[in-house]
């Protein structure tokens, strides 16, 4: 019942901004239970992810999914159980770009609050915007881009904090298929050029299959992880969909 | 050009009925008779106008810095919020006609009491939009700065203040159309110069197309300065007129 014993292996408070290729970050949750209120949204949570892996959450609305992001990410304590790894960062649902600033000062957000000048924050950000299909935009307000790559901005903020454990949260729900399927190819690529521990929720199977080395499967509320799929890291076309109907199966039961 | 029909059809409907006689002079003068009062006592009125638009201008100045600041101030602090909040609802209920005078002996015909009634009256509504903006800022927005490790001032500066300053230029908006009136409450209450000081002196001498000039010019003044405010909202929040569009740029 040691609740609150997040971040034992973090680094906190040492040397921001980090270099932003770094290699690392693990996750470990231990019977981790939160309620607000009368609702238990998750309930006895066990979870450990290894460095560099990606690993996908998938479960119904509501099932606790955020939650279990925020509680990876210190925005939430648990109520019982254990939370420890390195420092996480949230991608929030929406992109949460700040219309006020420029795309690159977008992607640059972390750095800056770090107190790097202006330049020297841009400085930073421009290679990835370059690697990453976004060079031309840089100065475009958030306004001004299509969705796809609001997203992209928006993980290239989420990989500038320099933090080792990146936490997605449904971070292409709201793009077409089409984009999403690009967008899913796209984070595959940039994840090979910047290796990262990725804790990805989403509620649909498919793009799980297709991007994760370990599938996760949440019960309805109180979320707890009933199914847990490893993904073939050859991830041909039968596979891919043999994950799905193993994740969709134990979404059933 | 609708617009201007409608004015035209407007003056010209007026300038009709008056010049029909119905009505004495003194009591609605033809807009020919207040145009001609704003040429002729052109001097007297600019010399006048000069003193009220100085009164409004730094009445809402101190209007806008003190909302802006209160409404910080209430955001930060719940404590603060729940104690003054009410307090603020109830100011806007104080009959400016009573106080005024008040106000006047208690700092004289200088600008100082001015400022004070302008301030009452146009403070409210800039701490009213300032507030609910800067409460209702995305959540996500505030987790993401969390999790960047924002300190509590970070967020405000970057997250929560630029979110805020559309409604504040609107809530600004809103006093300069009532600062008018507050200064010409204040003139009233006492003065010796001023567009509502001359008002309430036309009055009594039958000038009645004088102080009809006098609140076209305020008119026109409020318009102006409401007009700056938008072109400065332009410049300051250009975010906030997104072109459906798409790039522009």
């Amino acid at each position: 019942m040691a609740a609150g014993g997040s971040q034992a292996i973090s680094e906190r408070g040492a040397g921001r901004p980090a270099e932003v290729t770094r290699v690392g970050g693990e996750v470990h949750l231990a019977g981790v239970t939160r309620t607000f209120g009368a609702v238990r949204a998750l309930d006895g949570v066990d979870l450990d992810v290894a460095p560099n892996e990606l690993v996908a959450v998938v479960g119904p609305s509501g099932c606790g999914k955020t939650t279990l992001l925020e509680l990876v990410c210190g925005l939430q304590s648990p109520d019982a159980g254990t939370v420890r790894g390195d420092r996480a960062v949230l991608m929030p649902q929406r992109d949460g770009l700040l219309p006020w600033l420029s795309a690159i000062d977008n992607a640059a957000l972390a750095p800056r609050l770090a107190g790097a000048s202006r330049d020297a924050a841009r400085a930073q950000a421009h290679p990835l915007f370059v690697a990453f299909g976004l060079e031309g935009f840089e100065r475009a307000r958030p306004h001004e881009l299509s969705g796809g790559m609001r997203q992209r901005v928006a993980f290239l903020r989420t990989l500038l904090s320099g933090k080792p454990v990146l936490c997605l949260d449904e971070p292409f729900g709201a793009l077409d298929a089409l984009t999403r399927r690009e967008m899913q190819d796209w984070l595959a690529q940039a994840l090979v050029r910047e290796p990262r521990t990725v804790l990805l929720v989403t509620h649909d199977v498919e793009e799980a299959a297709r991007v994760a080395h370990r599938v996760l499967v949440m019960s309805p509320r109180p979320g707890r992880i009933v199914a847990e799929i490893p993904v073939p890291p050859t991830r041909t076309d039968t596979e891919v969909l043999a994950v799905r109907e193993r994740a969709l199966e134990a979404l059933r039961a | 050009m609708i617009a201007a029909a409608i004015v035209a059809a407007l003056l010209g409907g007026w300038e009709l009925y008056a010049d029909a006689g119905a009505v004495d002079d003194f009591i609605l003068p033809a807009p020919s008779q207040i145009a001609s009062s704003l040429w002729d006592d052109r001097g007297l009125l600019w010399s006048n106008l000069l003193v009220t638009a100085q009164e409004v201008g730094l009445g809402i100045l101190v209007a806008l810095v003190l909302g802006f600041l209160l409404a910080v101030a209430l955001h930060f602090s719940g404590a603060l919020r729940r104690g003054v909040y009410p307090l603020l609802v109830a100011s806007q209920a104080v009959p400016i006609v009573i106080i005024a005078p008040l106000l006047v002996v208690w700092f004289g015909f200088g600008i100082v009491p001015k400022l004070a009634i302008i301030a009452l009256v146009c403070f409210f509504p800039v701490v009213v939009t300032t507030l609910d903006a800067l409460r209702s800022v995305d959540p996500d927005q505030l987790k993401l700065m969390r999790t960047l490790d924002a300190s509590r001032w970070q967020a405000f500066r970057w997250a929560e203040a630029p979110a805020a300053l559309p409604a504040a230029l609107s809530g600004a908006k809103i006093a300069v159309a009532v600062a008018v009136i507050g200064a010409v409450f204040a003139e009233y209450a006492g003065s010796s110069e001023g567009l509502g000081h001359l008002m309430l002196q036309a009055i009594p001498q039958l000038e009645t197309a004088r102080a009809y000039a006098a609140v076209v010019l305020l008119a026109a003044f409020a318009v102006l300065l409401f007009s700056a405010l938008a072109l400065a909202e332009r410049r300051l929040v250009p975010w906030a007129h997104r072109r459906p569009e798409g790039p522009d740029r």
